[in-house]
């Protein structure tokens, strides 16, 4: 593979597009295919770049055919990300957790002294209000947003904006019955039933931990299960 | 930034940012991909290993099992600079020379990135 095209590569993925590398693998000759371009030195035929972009939207690497050439697909999917909003001591056991499962993590707080850098030295973090926040960042298929602070002043626009996107999982921490409450917030607010039934709660596989390492886990744990088994 | 702090950042399995943060610091690198794996092989197809001329590696292709030999042929592929498919099955001597039986098979894409 040539520096060049290990370059373009960083920077079509840096650009939170979907791509694949293609490879002609007798003679290392390579193409680029996203969902609306396709580059470089390999020329494919339709038909061919048709499979590559159904193999892009299944996240699906693997050999194909055209004719009896052997072409190699390896897709690089948006990456995964895990959207916070609080600043709480669940979230500070959740990003590095996050962070070894692949997942690029941003911390949503609008409160200055939650969100300060010593609580949270090594992430990105935003200071904005939540709806704000999540309009910023575009939830995608590859997105999984959790609820933390238990203030619905925080905890309602985030998921009122969440709500209307494709993120593969949504979160809310709190009781059953905190939760019951926050649906009839939420409903009152026009909201059906089968979208507030988007949100996993009370959050995480239940695993019977209290602490806020434990609880970071369950979450996770869920969130892996949403995305393997059923996303 | 040391290599273990840019692994632990971009996630574990973000090979493709350690590859080009190892050709910046002008190492010489190859990467290996799984492209086809059949019967219990661990890890499915996509997976990547980065290897440079001194034998330091990053991800995996088996888990474990074909690393070894993987990292070794890498050495030839630095050196020459052609691609080449590599076959690894549990028939294979070299999945045993480690020690392990992954069992399955597990075809390769080794190349030189130049």
């Amino acid at each position: 593979m040539k520096r060049e095209i290990l370059t373009r590569l960083q920077s079509l993925r840096q650009e939170k597009q979907s791509v694949a590398l293609v490879t002609r693998l007798h003679d290392g000759i390579q193409a680029f295919v996203t969902e609306d371009l396709v580059e470089g030195e390999l020329s494919l035929m339709d038909d061919t770049i048709t499979t590559i972009r159904q193999r892009i939207s299944e996240d699906l690497s693997g050999v194909i055919f055209e004719a009896d050439i052997k072409i190699f697909v390896r897709v690089y999917s948006t990456p995964l990300r895990l959207i916070l909003i609080g600043a709480v001591h669940v979230s500070q056991a959740l990003i590095p957790m996050a962070t070894l499962l692949g997942f690029e993590v941003t911390v949503i707080d609008p409160r200055s002294s939650f969100a300060s850098d010593e609580r949270f030295p090594d992430v990105t973090m935003m200071t904005d209000w939540p709806d704000e926040a999540i309009r910023k960042l575009k939830p995608d298929p590859h997105t999984a947003v959790v609820t933390l602070t238990h203030d619905p002043k925080l905890d309602d626009p985030a998921l009122k904006e969440v709500l209307p996107t494709n993120a593969f999982y949504i979160g809310s921490l709190g009781s059953k019955r905190t939760h019951a409450s926050r649906l009839e917030r939420l409903r009152a607010e026009g909201i059906d039933d089968e979208t507030l039934s988007r949100v996993h709660a009370p959050v995480g596989l239940h695993l019977g931990g209290r602490r806020p390492a434990e609880i970071a886990l369950s979450i996770m744990a869920e969130i892996i299960q949403t995305l393997r088994l059923t996303a | 930034m040391s290599n273990n702090e840019l692994q632990t950042k971009q996630g574990s399995d973000d090979v493709i940012a350690i590859a080009a943060q190892w050709l910046k610091e002008g190492r010489k690198v190859a990467l290996a991909t799984v492209v086809k794996t059949w019967g219990s092989s661990p890890l499915p197809v996509g997976s990547q290993l980065v290897i440079d001329d001194n034998y330091a590696f990053a991800g995996s292709v088996s888990g474990g099992c074909i690393e070894g030999a993987v990292i070794e042929e890498a050495q030839l592929v630095i050196k020459n600079g052609e691609a080449k498919l590599l076959n690894f099955g549990v028939e294979n001597e070299r999945a045993w020379e480690v020690g392990l039986s992954c069992g399955g098979d597990i075809e390769i894409y080794l190349e030189s990135l130049m």
